[in-house]
């Protein structure tokens, strides 16, 4: 049995190494300073999804991102990894979405692919933690939804059995499909990029980035349609003005402060044992130990 | 996260060395691939990128997994388990990410299922792979010997084991026994015809780096009653078929988690490779020589890892009020280590471009005649290559050890601790200058190029070489090297005595590769300003050495030699 897949991924400036100039005056970020990468938990799910696909041939695993046209870069990056297709979903008319925006306007982009059993995603993208768009998806698609998930351990076409990590064990559940799964970061690391592949995808470009390529190139992508990656607009997936972007997003940020720790927390104890011991108990009574 | 690629631009200044243009022409034949494979090159840049890419890959892998895997797999190391080796369980996963990424057969024809990349790139993965883990560079590094079987086997056979291979399964080479290291025209494993012509192998192997893998090439004695080297053959033997078995695994003092297997024939099913009696002649020649050049890529891997524990340390570690790498005692090492580092390095990619180009030559040649300009073409690139592959394995794993060494001292006390990674770069150095060939043997198969003057006119043919005018001091110190190592040699050979020339070998292809490696870097330098520092101060190190040869022989007359024997 094969089934038809759509992976969501985002684009993300990489906050795991933030140096001194992440940050502008302003309080927003730099994008300038921190490198755009594929949102970690992205590529756990973009595993789930392919060890599905190595399971089942057939399969197909198309990577559903939002954006600017240079989100094409993740797709391709999936494309290495063993992603047949992408679609990059992007439109000034959807820029400035909050999470409500965007899982409106991802969702009518996954109504306009139709035919897809599941849809998985990260559990949340590193620049906004707020982990909230694949259900909110999920919602306004009207399909069930596994969060934290750690493990796909079964597929067949009625539905899927998915281990969750939990705070306190794991909970291993079954869903009917198509459904929405997001998967959390402790699940199995994906797969390298593989050299053949790369070989393969490394000039596949989104419609804009065709239109700057030289007329060889663009020839290429003519005869080779698999390197073509469409993009999307608001108006192509049917998206109502009001719920896209700006207008559609009824988070407003107020003010961002550029909080600096000036105050250093720390407290000199004798160096003996009694005065160690103390501290140590201290410390398990409050939780930060044990 | 670290690239173990991106993160050394040396390696993209070697990848790109002009003769790459002629290599890649002749590689993909013109780049009619491109119709029949979608990953196929379509032009020179195209190929290049791929290379450049797939190396990116290579380096992610190295820089995080494989190097984090590093000391748990040598701590562990691998175990027989009923007859078979089972890896730690680091090296299982670095194996598996390998096999993921396709690093495996990156050289094998892509009708075959492999990259079909030529040999620099290659090499330049295995020195990536070593500077992360240098045992685990051998497990992967063994996928060379599908090279001996695509060469000498029939196509059937490449048909059969070659897409295994790019798939993942491992190889090894099974050549010593008890009896027979250095001396190989000892090997007794006996083989025998049966009457369906498959043969059944009986014997022990021993020393047999990764002997548990799935496709081994094997030496056997197909002749009965031969006792040197005629009466050898090439087999392939299958793990699937059965019949071998890991009698224990040695214990050693490095490369840990690379097994290094007593292995115990009995009955084995195998199938010859080539034609018989070859074995040793003509196939565990060039199994040798491209083997020798892995753990030329493998010791370059080292000293750029032992250079860069060692500058950290340096720039780290407070004395006196101040970092070490200020007192001259100290930056004066790591200057020294940086050079040797760059000058084996440039050695290693100038004899894997000479390697490229006749071996490309020699693939071509089964499909097309070669014009008699390709044929000498093809012959001379042969003959430098033959050259160059001693030295570069032999220099280049001195060098390797050397730097492990200084590393440690840099380290001080805490480098005989087992908390840094420069102890286990230090035993794991320790082999790269045995096997394969120690660097006496390496003397041995470089000496000729002394005495018949290859090493000689490749060094007339580097001097003519263009350069870059400030290097022009580093020129006129080579020239007068070269003629100090001119008159050292005619004064060895002038004895006409084979037990001097045997004495002096070391000193005298010591010298010509320290001339050699030190046009390299004055190449290099010309071409990129990165290298000027290693080639003044390896040329004002090789200038030493080559005096200290010289005066050695000067000063040594064929009486001497009494003195120093056993």
């Amino acid at each position: 049995m094969s089934y038809n897949i759509i992976v969501l991924a985002k684009q993300v400036p990489d906050t795991r190494n933030v140096g001194k100039d992440a940050m502008k005056e302003d309080g927003t970020i730099n994008r300038a300073a921190l490198p755009a990468i594929f949102n970690p938990e992205d590529l756990n799910a973009l595993e789930q999804a392919l060890r599905i696909k190595d399971a089942n041939p057939g399969t197909t695993v198309t990577i559903l991102t939002m954006g600017l046209p240079r989100a094409a870069e993740v797709i391709r990056e999936a494309m290495y990894r063993g992603a047949d297709a992408g679609i990059v979903l992007t439109d000034r008319v959807l820029g400035g979405a909050d999470t409500l925006a965007t899982s409106y306007s991802l969702a009518r982009a996954v109504n306009k692919f139709g035919n897809y059993d599941l849809i998985l995603g990260g559990r949340q993208a590193i620049d906004g933690d707020t982990a909230q768009v694949g259900p909110q998806i999920a919602e306004k698609l009207g399909l069930p939804q596994v969060t934290y998930a750690e493990e796909i351990l079964d597929i067949n076409p009625k539905n899927i059995t998915v281990k969750r990590r939990l705070e306190n064990g794991v909970e291993t559940l079954r869903a009917p499909l198509p459904c929405v799964v997001t998967v959390n970061g402790s699940a199995a690391e994906c797969r390298p990029r593989n050299a053949m592949r790369l070989q393969k995808y490394k000039y596949a470009a989104s419609t804009s980035e065709k239109a700057k390529l030289s007329e060889e190139r663009q020839a290429l992508l003519d005869k080779r349609d698999y390197l073509n990656i469409p993009e999307w607009s608001a108006a192509y997936v049917e998206a109502d003005p009001e719920q896209i972007g700006l207008p559609g997003s009824p988070t407003k940020v107020k003010a961002i402060e550029n909080v600096v720790f000036t105050a250093k927390e720390s407290r000199c104890v004798e160096n003996n044992d009694e005065q160690l011991e103390e501290l140590i108990k201290e410390l398990i009574a409050n939780h930060t130990i044990g | 996260m670290a690239n173990f690629y991106t993160d050394n631009p040396e390696l993209k200044h070697h990848l790109n060395h002009p003769l790459m243009q002629k290599i890649v022409a002749l590689k993909e034949r013109d780049f009619s691939d491109a119709e029949k494979y979608d990953y196929a090159p379509l032009n020179f840049d195209d190929a290049m990128d791929s290379y450049d890419k797939v190396l990116e890959i290579v380096g992610e892998i190295c820089g995080t997994t494989i190097a984090d895997n590093a000391e748990g797999v040598d701590h562990e190391g691998p175990r027989v388990v009923d007859g078979h080796v089972e890896y730690a369980e680091g090296t299982k996963a670095n194996l598996d990410l390998c096999r993921k990424a396709g690093l495996m057969g990156m050289s094998m024809p892509r009708r075959l299922g492999g990259l079909n990349f030529p040999i620099t790139p290659y090499i330049m993965a295995a020195d990536i792979v070593s500077r992360a883990d240098t045992g685990f560079e051998n497990l992967w590094g063994l996928q060379d010997c599908a090279e001996t079987i695509y060469e000498f086997a029939s196509d059937e056979q490449k048909e059969r084991f070659i897409p295994r291979v790019c798939k993942g399964e491992t190889m090894s080479m099974d050549l010593t026994e008890p009896d027979a290291g250095s001396d190989l025209q000892s090997v007794m494993l006996k083989a025998t015809e049966q009457p369906d012509g498959t043969w059944r192998l009986n014997g022990v192997k021993r020393f047999i780096t990764n002997g548990d893998s799935d496709i081994h090439l094997v030496l056997a004695r197909s002749e009965d009653g031969t006792r040197d080297g005629r009466g050898l053959s090439m087999f392939i033997y299958d793990k699937r078929d059965g019949g071998v078995t890991v009698r224990r695994i040695e214990n050693k003092m490095g490369i840990k988690g690379s097994p290094t297997c007593e292995l115990v024939y009995k009955n084995a099913k195998a199938e010859l490779c080539g034609s018989r009696r070859m074995g040793l002649i003509k196939y565990v020649m060039a199994l040798m020589n491209g083997a020798r050049l892995g753990i030329a890529a493998q010791s370059v891997g080292v000293s750029e890892r032992a250079y860069r524990e060692a500058l950290a340390y340096a720039k780290d570690r407070k004395q006196f009020g101040k970092a070490i790498i200020e007192f001259p005692a100290v930056y004066e090492m790591l200057a020294v280590m940086k050079a040797k580092l760059d000058a084996s390095r440039a050695l290693l990619y100038e004899t894997s471009r000479f390697v490229d180009v006749y071996k490309i030559y020699e693939d071509i040649a089964k499909e097309r005649s070669l014009t008699p300009e390709e044929r000498k073409e093809m012959k001379a690139y042969s003959k430098l290559a033959d050259a160059c592959t001693p030295l570069v394995k032999g220099m280049g794993s001195e060098y390797c050890n050397q730097n492990a060494y200084d590393c440690i001292q840099i380290h001080g006390g805490s480098g005989f601790m087992k908390d840094y990674a420069c102890e286990r770069l230090y035993r794991d150095a320790r082999i790269t200058s045995i096997y394969e060939g120690t660097t006496q043997l390496q003397v041995v198969a470089a000496i000729r190029h002394v005495t018949t003057g290859t090493y000689l006119s490749m060094i007339r043919n580097y001097e003519l070489q263009p350069f870059a005018e400030e290097l022009s001091a580093v020129h006129a110190q080579l020239m007068d090297m070269t003629s100090t190592y001119e008159a050292a040699v005619n004064k060895v050979l002038e004895a006409k005595d084979q037990t001097v020339t045997d004495f002096m070998a070391r000193r005298m292809v010591e010298m010509a590769g320290n001339i050699i490696m030190g046009y390299l870097l004055l190449q290099d330098a010309s071409r990129n300003g990165e290298f000027k520092k290693s080639a003044e101060v390896y040329c004002k190190l090789a200038q030493a050495e080559v005096a200290k040869h010289a005066d050695f022989i000067a000063n040594f007359s064929v009486a001497d030699v009494e003195a120093y024997k056993a």
